[in-house]
């Protein structure tokens, strides 16, 4: 079945830009990007957008469609009817660099900020040992494909842009969550999820669950357990004492 | 030539995937100032497609697994080949490349005492790929980025600057390696840098450096359908001959025998062979498994003979021989083409592939153990793989040729400071690659390539030199053509026909007569190349992006023609149907690709025949006589020469 489309889709650079309409034809079984490659090839040849794998697999592909967090690739025509205008635009939170493709520094700068995997002293590879259900927690985070819809989608810092310092967003709590679950990870990693990269901020609404392509319960399985292993922490009377005794012993 | 922003490194590498990671880090590690040069965001590499996992013959599900016999497989599966010393290499080093991931944090799937679970794989005698579900390329690839930000964050603590040592230039396109003249190589040049722009903005970008790895993949783009992204336009074959280094066995380019065939826009998207390797069978429209019709003589002993051993070797196999939909790749691919010819495909033109009742553990174990393809299926052709058959059929997957290297250091042997690793360089792989030995290959000629590169640009020292300004001034005319062309062609155009023209008369089966008609076709696609313009300025502009791959396309394309018209033998990833049978005296022959003159109006490509350096005397002996006999001439065969 091969249609015409009514797409708007947002044109414009770092000064500013407008929607564009385009008249453009869809066939059976297409996506979204499958469209805009249609709209460079016939329309638009200076169209940019971000892609690779055309695939669901490495997460290049992440704009909005009629206002939703979405991977081009992964959205199929058929969830629209014939006659409905699709709307595609950058993602809001990240700035835009030109047409559909923004600029995503901020999610490297963050993960340059969570300390890396701490293995136990001494261990050598090919010494590790862990059970299959011990990894399977933290493998769930590492399904992650670094689409950043999730950090697009949040709105602590969708709407609060003075929030980008103090909170690193979904992705890189989920990562530190990944780090403090992973069976042989000996850093701290509790401590700093709250002090430094705003745990707190987080006031577990779901919408980053919501838009995960990966279907990863952020929320559920990683944001939640680790503000419960930060309040665990924070009022067990052992550690607060233990903290007090260590403070008073090194001279704060 | 206006002001361009130069920067100095030790050592550059083109490519952030599996290889081109690995190099760096070696490089870095040593302490050499290190740039990755890519052409996408860092992560996103086509390494995150990779599915079924690495193959190691760690010996951790059956401790009989060891280097020799991955050896043995892998050279079986190149049809032998490959090169004998790469194949050696990688089977010995595959272990500890893998173990070390784990060090640095990744998560593989484990077995009931902790170890990492390996799991079977077309032409892998044990099971031998350590895996995460069937995602284990995303997860190397983003345990490699993590090592980067480990080594970035040492570096913030030492030198209060993360990119002091090592620095990620992400969509960033490499156009030209720049050389400097050099008695003592085969080309007479030595690197001295390399020429790009900066996606974004499209401004210039000269990198001062005298080693580069190119790690830049495959050449899949060349055709039309095919599992591989975007970014697989042959850049590093291109930049390499155009250097001077030549290209080895271009004539082998592996199809995946099952991609998607429905619908059309995904044609072409790879299903991982772990299906098969976990249990998933291959029927016609008839519902017969049909592989056991396509067993060749060569894997006849290896092979079950009907269904009922078949399916005990996945529960024993001490005392059944594997079921023949894990054959080598290229066997599968063939005999599902032939299926299809001969009116027993599925409707959408391939056949049907299904776990539906293979798993004991049902559905739950089929989405535990392929939750991609479970997700890939349900999302983009609404079939539930837990109760319905997929279609699949061949997709250009992979090129076994690539780059000449040097087994030892992947140093090229035309030009001094270039190495090549993972898919951009041949030999490896002889004619067919195994499922599972290309992750592997990328860890180990990635740290081989970036350790040697590193000790040349040590010993290199104060007599680094860069480049001339003609170069730069060449290389920025070259980079701006398609702006001032007037009559404009249009560059999607062209590649569509580049694609079309590869898929029907240099696909997977092979005719004299139309790989002559190809050739024909890409010379006036190379002139129409020349045409082609851009509409637009330099700023983020997919239209002048792909203007320029297109020159790496089409050179990459003809040393493909080329070579598989002068191959007169089927074997591998090479099917000739005037020619059908391997023949060992071919087997013996090396083809080359050069160019004639890089620095001429229109390129065009030279072959020649080199020699196979014959295999060494402890490595012949890991194999039956009878089984050599197959692949090798008498003169070869052992004992022969007394």
């Amino acid at each position: 079945m091969t249609y015409k489309a009514d797409f708007r889709i947002w044109r414009g650079d770092t000064d500013g830009g407008e929607l564009r309409d385009f008249k453009v034809e869809v066939n059976e079984g297409e996506v979204v990007l499958d469209i805009i490659h249609r709209l460079q090839a016939t329309q638009a040849p200076d169209l940019a957008v971000r892609w690779n794998c055309k695939a669901g697999k490495c997460g290049s592909c992440s704009a909005e469609i009629n206002g939703r967090p979405r991977l081009l690739c992964m959205t199929r025509m058929s969830t629209f009817a014939p006659d409905e205008v699709v709307t595609v635009t950058p993602m809001r939170t990240f700035p835009v660099i030109r047409d559909l493709v923004t600029d995503v520094s901020f999610n490297y700068a963050k993960a340059r900020q969570v300390p890396s995997f701490t293995p136990p002293e001494g261990l050598k590879p090919g010494e590790y040992r862990m059970q299959q259900v011990d990894v399977e927690r933290s493998q769930e985070f590492r399904k992650c494909i670094e689409c950043f819809l999730c950090q697009n989608t949040c709105h602590v810092i969708r709407d609060f842009e003075d929030n980008k310092a103090a909170f690193s967003g979904p992705r890189f709590l989920m990562r530190i969550a990944e780090l403090d679950m992973h069976p042989l990870d000996v850093a701290d990693r509790q401590k700093a999820a709250q002090e430094e990269h705003g745990l707190g901020l987080c006031n577990i609404t779901k919408c980053c669950t919501d838009v995960c392509p990966e279907h990863i319960h952020i929320t559920d399985n990683a944001l939640i357990p680790m503000k419960e292993r930060v309040a665990d922490r924070k009022y067990d009377p052992l550690v607060w004492l233990g903290n007090k005794i260590r403070r008073r012993g090194s001279g704060d | 030539m206006s002001e361009v922003e130069r920067h100095s490194y030790d050592v550059v590498v083109i490519g952030a995937g599996g290889a081109g990671l690995r190099a760096a880090i070696e490089a870095r590690t040593r302490g050499l100032r290190t740039a990755v040069v890519c052409k996408s965001l860092f992560g996103k590499a086509h390494t995150v497609m990779a599915e079924g996992g690495i193959a190691a013959s760690m010996g951790n599900v059956n401790s009989q697994d060891g280097w020799k016999v991955h050896f043995r497989d892998t050279m079986r599966g190149g049809k032998f080949l490959n090169h004998w010393r790469m194949a050696e290499l990688h089977a010995k080093e595959a272990p500890d490349r893998v173990w070390e991931l784990e060090s640095w944090g990744a998560l593989f799937d484990r077995t009931a005492d902790g170890r990492i679970s390996q799991r079977n794989f077309g032409g892998h005698e044990y099971p031998r790929l350590a895996h995460v579900g069937d995602r284990t390329g995303l997860e190397l690839i983003r345990t490699l980025q993590q090592r980067i930000v480990a080594l970035q964050q040492e570096d913030e603590r030492e030198f209060g600057d993360p990119e002091a040592r090592l620095k990620v230039f992400q969509e960033c396109t490499v156009t030209r390696l720049l050389t400097v003249p050099d008695a003592g190589s085969e080309a007479g040049n030595r690197i001295a840098g390399a020429f790009g722009y900066w996606r974004e903005s499209g401004r210039f970008t000269v990198f001062d450096a005298p080693a580069v790895v190119l790690a830049t993949g495959g050449i899949g783009k060349g055709f039309k359908v095919t599992s591989n992204s975007w970014e697989y336009t042959g850049d590093g074959q291109a930049l390499a001959l155009l250097a001077g280094a030549p290209l080895i066995n271009m004539e082998f380019v592996q199809f995946h025998p099952t991609g998607m065939v429905w619908p059309p826009s995904v044609k072409g998207i790879l299903v991982t062979e772990s299906v098969r390797g976990d249990g998933g069978v291959l029927l016609n429209s008839e519902g017969k498994r049909f592989m056991f019709r396509y067993i060749p003589d060569v894997f006849k002993e290896k092979y079950a003979q009907t269904p009922a051993e078949g399916d005990r070797w996945y529960t024993d196999q001490e005392n059944n021989r594997r079921p023949p939909e894990l054959l080598p790749r290229d066997e599968v691919a063939r005999a599902i083409n032939s299926e299809v010819k001969a009116g027993r495909g599925s409707p959408h033109g391939g056949v049907f592939l299904t776990v539906v009742g293979r798993m004991a553990g049902g559905t739950e174990e089929i989405r535990r153990k392929l939750p991609s393809m479970y997700h890939q299926f349900k999302e983009l052709a609404d079939v539930d793989i837990t109760a319905e058959a997929m279609e699949v059929g061949p997709t250009c997957h992979y090129v076994m040729g690539g780059i000449a290297v040097d087994p030892d250091t992947a140093a090229t042997p035309g030009v001094l400071g270039l190495y090549a690793a993972g898919e951009v360089a041949g030999g490896m792989h002889g004619s067919n690659r195994l499922g599972g030995n290309s992750l592997s290959d990328l860890l180990v000629f990635g740290r081989r390539a970036g350790e040697h590169a590193a000790r040349y640009a040590e010993e290199i020292g104060e007599a680094r030199r860069e480049a001339a300004q003609e170069q730069l001034d060449a290389a920025e005319a070259e980079a701006l053509a398609p702006f001032a062309v007037e009559s404009a062609e249009n560059p999607y155009t062209v590649h569509q026909e580049l694609q079309q023209t590869m898929n029907d008369l240099v696909g997977i089966i092979r005719r004299e007569g139309e790989m002559t008609e190809a050739l024909t076709r890409l010379d006036e696609l190379k002139a129409r190349a020349a045409k082609a313009g851009v509409e637009g300025h330099r700023q983020y502009n997919p239209g002048w992006h792909l203007a320029l791959d297109l020159r790496n396309m089409l050179l990459v394309c003809e040393c493909v023609a080329r070579s598989a018209l002068e191959r007169q033998e089927s074997r591998g990833g090479h099917t000739r149907d005037d020619f059908p049978a391997m023949s060992a005296e071919w087997r013996r022959v090396v083809l080359a690709c050069s160019i004639v003159d890089p620095d001429a109006e229109t390129l065009s490509v030279r072959l020649t025949r080199g020699e196979a350096v014959p295999m060494r005397a402890d490595l012949l002996e890991l194999f039956e006589r009878d089984e050599l006999t197959k692949y090798l001439t008498d003169a070869e065969l052992p004992g022969k020469d007394g």
